[in-house]
């Protein structure tokens, strides 16, 4: 689960790190009421769960209330990165005299966490790990241990950040890796952390990526969960309980597995076909989970053929062709659908499907077949997919 | 010969009283498998379908004379549970439940690393294990595999793993070990650590591997196949054309920052000389061209 900015910074300041002061406003007019607030001069920020924000123009600053509303105007409704700006963030402008770079995150190789520092902020990390590797301080961190505070000045020596800020930088990131830890977080990265003229250490940015695996022992996040950024065949997917992605092409694919589902994508792709979607409905395929999925791929207009790709492990052959029959029963599709069952009994389940097969319920014997016939029903020229 | 579980393996299964514990234990049971106990302290002296039931792992264990734990319990409980087992000094723990967050089995990785480094981890969030004819510990469909060898599978995907199981079983081809390492961020046990064994296992002839993107695991795997491999790998990567920044299904299967892509690892395998199919029956001819030359 990805927070926007604010909640990031919101999150923060609940663990007494320096945040600027701001608002949350998803109007010109609550723009303009929460700079009159705050005070001027303010900075007008889009909320999206994307970088390059600043490049795309949704970063603005605002000297007077004129301002405010231009910009709050010009941002909302913004395109960056194929992510429509609905939401600002208005704070105080801060006087930025350094910019620095920090960040916690897993190092899935070493099984450890990484705490990632650098005196050279503001810019992409990537760039600064392209053009000087040497800029960025990494730091492996046992999850038994945790950081302590000796650490963390030795870590600030290393990635010399100037005497004068390298205290405060420290207890900072002490708190900060604080946050990830309780917060059950994947990733969180502030850049840039800032050096005021005044010699105040401020997060001035936030990038917060939460485990959902964790919302077991973090009943809030259920708001964060709610303000992710879906289209609407996701979200409806989401709201069935499917693993779902929107894809930009025209086959529809429903799978048992992660992997299984994965692999449909990318044989769909290969025989010269574009997929709608990647839908894994798990290990069994029982009827309604089998309803769920049809509704969800049948509601795309894009999607002209639907591939689905059973291989029987423990559940059995006939009772995913039952379930596969019954779906078709109570959803009204509209494509022709390409089926392969495999596995366990599959030859059972064949069996019961064939009184069902038309032109608009096929079999194929291999997941090849079964994505070339796909792609063919999707229809040939289906190159431009999705606008 | 097969690597980590075989016929003389004792299994405990931690969570053998829910529904799955007990659906799978059983099953697990019918396979073969030395199904000894299950551990639940509130129902500790009965037992489910003649399998005595524990209070803990350590009891079970001392009774039964069980090495090795599979653990069903739901995800909160699982560090838990998997420290309980170590503690009991058992030699695998098995954990196949999903969902359990990131930094949890991080914590418990590292624990276990420092304080019982004899202890081997597979999971979580994987399907198991499978020493086809001999002993199998999870959710993988027993019937799909054909006992005897030559071929070791490490994969880190579940269906695809049954898929190739039964590719093989179709070509009449045998396997030592299925191993299903999982997809999550922190795998207990890696590729490198079943290449290792299944190099080392005499009747393990050939390896097939199944990776997704995600992480860099693939790329180890590779390192480690130039290196110390002398046996012939057949590999699989999944996700070719994943979009950058999604997550597919599995905690791990997600491109980011341009790392973790499907054709990095892919060219990662080839370079160490392994054989890369674009496909799942692609990898699966691949072996039966290995194996016919074995």
């Amino acid at each position: 689960m990805d927070l926007f900015e604010h909640q990031g910074k919101e999150l923060f300041a609940r663990y007494g790190l320096p945040v600027p002061v701001g608002e949350a406003a998803f109007s010109a007019d609550e723009a303009v009421a929460a700079a009159q607030r705050l005070g001027l001069p303010v900075v007008v920020k889009a909320q999206v769960h994307t970088g390059g924000r600043g490049k795309a123009g949704g970063v603005k600053l605002a000297a007077d209330i004129d301002e405010v509303r231009r910009h709050a105007e010009g941002i909302l409704g913004l395109d960056i990165s194929g992510h429509t700006v609905r939401r600002l963030w208005i704070e105080q402008a801060s006087d930025i005299a350094e910019e620095y770079y920090a960040s916690f995150t897993l190092d899935r190789s070493a099984r450890q966490h990484l705490g990632m520092l650098s005196a050279e902020g503001g810019v992409e990390i990537e760039a600064v790990a392209a053009r000087a590797p040497e800029a960025i301080a990494r730091i492996h961190i046992d999850p038994v241990d945790g950081l302590s505070a000796e650490q963390c000045r030795h870590w600030v020596r290393a990635a010399r950040i100037p005497g004068a800020a390298a205290d405060s930088v420290a207890d900072v990131l002490a708190a900060l890796y604080r946050v990830y830890v309780d917060a059950d977080a994947d990733l969180v990265e502030v850049n840039p952390l800032i050096v005021t003229s005044g010699g105040e250490v401020v997060l001035l940015d936030s990038k917060v990526t939460l485990d959902a695996n964790s919302t077991f022992r973090h009943h809030d996040y259920a708001a964060y969960d709610a303000t992710q950024t879906r289209d609407e065949r996701e979200q409806a997917a989401h709201a069935k309980g499917l693993q779902y992605v929107g894809l930009d092409g025209s086959v529809g694919v429903i799978a048992n597995g992660a992997g299984l589902a994965m692999s449909t994508v990318d044989v769909v792709n290969q025989v010269g076909g574009r997929p709608a979607n990647f839908l894994d409905i798990g290990g069994g395929a029982n009827a309604e989970v089998m309803a769920g999925a049809l509704e969800v791929i049948n509601n795309d207009p894009a999607v002209r053929a639907i591939l689905i790709n059973i291989f029987g492990g423990i559940t059995r052959g006939e009772e995913i062709a039952v379930g596969i029959v019954e779906a078709t029963g109570r959803v009204d599709i509209d494509s022709p659908i390409v089926i392969r069952l495999d596995g366990t009994n599959a030859a059972e389940g064949r069996e019961l499907l064939e009184p069902h097969l038309s032109d608009a319920l096929m079999m194929e014997p291999t997941m090849l077949d079964a994505a070339r016939r796909a792609v063919d029903l999707a229809g040939a020229g289906d190159g431009a997919g999705r606008s | 010969m097969s690597i980590f579980v075989d016929e003389r393996t004792r299994v405990v299964y931690q969570g053998l009283t829910g529904s799955q514990g007990r659906y799978y234990g059983l099953l697990n049971r019918d396979y073969g498998t030395q199904v000894v106990a299950g551990t639940n302290p509130r129902k500790a002296g009965t037992d489910v379908d003649g399998v005595p039931v524990f209070a803990t792992v350590a009891e079970a264990s001392a009774a039964t004379g069980a090495t090795v734990s599979c653990v069903f319990i739901p995800a909160p409980g699982v560090p838990e549970a998997i420290l309980e087992a170590a503690e009991a000094q058992m030699e695998l723990v098995v954990v196949i439940t999903e969902g359990v967050p990131a930094h949890d089995e991080a914590l418990v990785f590292n624990k276990l690393r420092r304080d019982h480094p004899g202890v081997r981890l597979l999971g979580p969030n994987c399907p198991g294990i499978i020493s086809p004819g001999k002993c199998n510990i999870g959710i993988t469909a027993g019937h799909i595999a054909l006992p005897g060898g030559p071929v070791g599978i490490v994969s880190r995907s579940g269906t695809l793993t049954y898929q190739a199981l039964y590719e093989l079983k179709q070509q009449q081809i045998g396997v030592t070990t299925c191993v299903g390492i999982g997809g999550d961020p922190v795998p207990g046990t890696t590729f490198v650590d079943c290449l290792a064994a299944f190099e080392a296992d005499p009747e393990t002839r050939a390896v097939m591997m199944i990776g997704e993107i995600g992480g860099s695991a693939e790329e180890e795997a590779a390192e480690f196949i130039a290196d110390h491999m002398t046996k012939p790998v057949a590999a699989y990567v999944a996700g070719v054309t994943a979009p950058p920044g999604k997550k597919m299904g599995h905690a791990g299967a997600i491109v980011s920052g341009g790392k973790g892509t499907a054709a990095a690892k892919m060219e990662a395998l080839t370079e160490a000389g392994a054989r890369v199919g674009q496909n799942p029956t692609e990898a699966g001819q691949l072996m039966v061209e290995i194996v016919a030359s074995l």
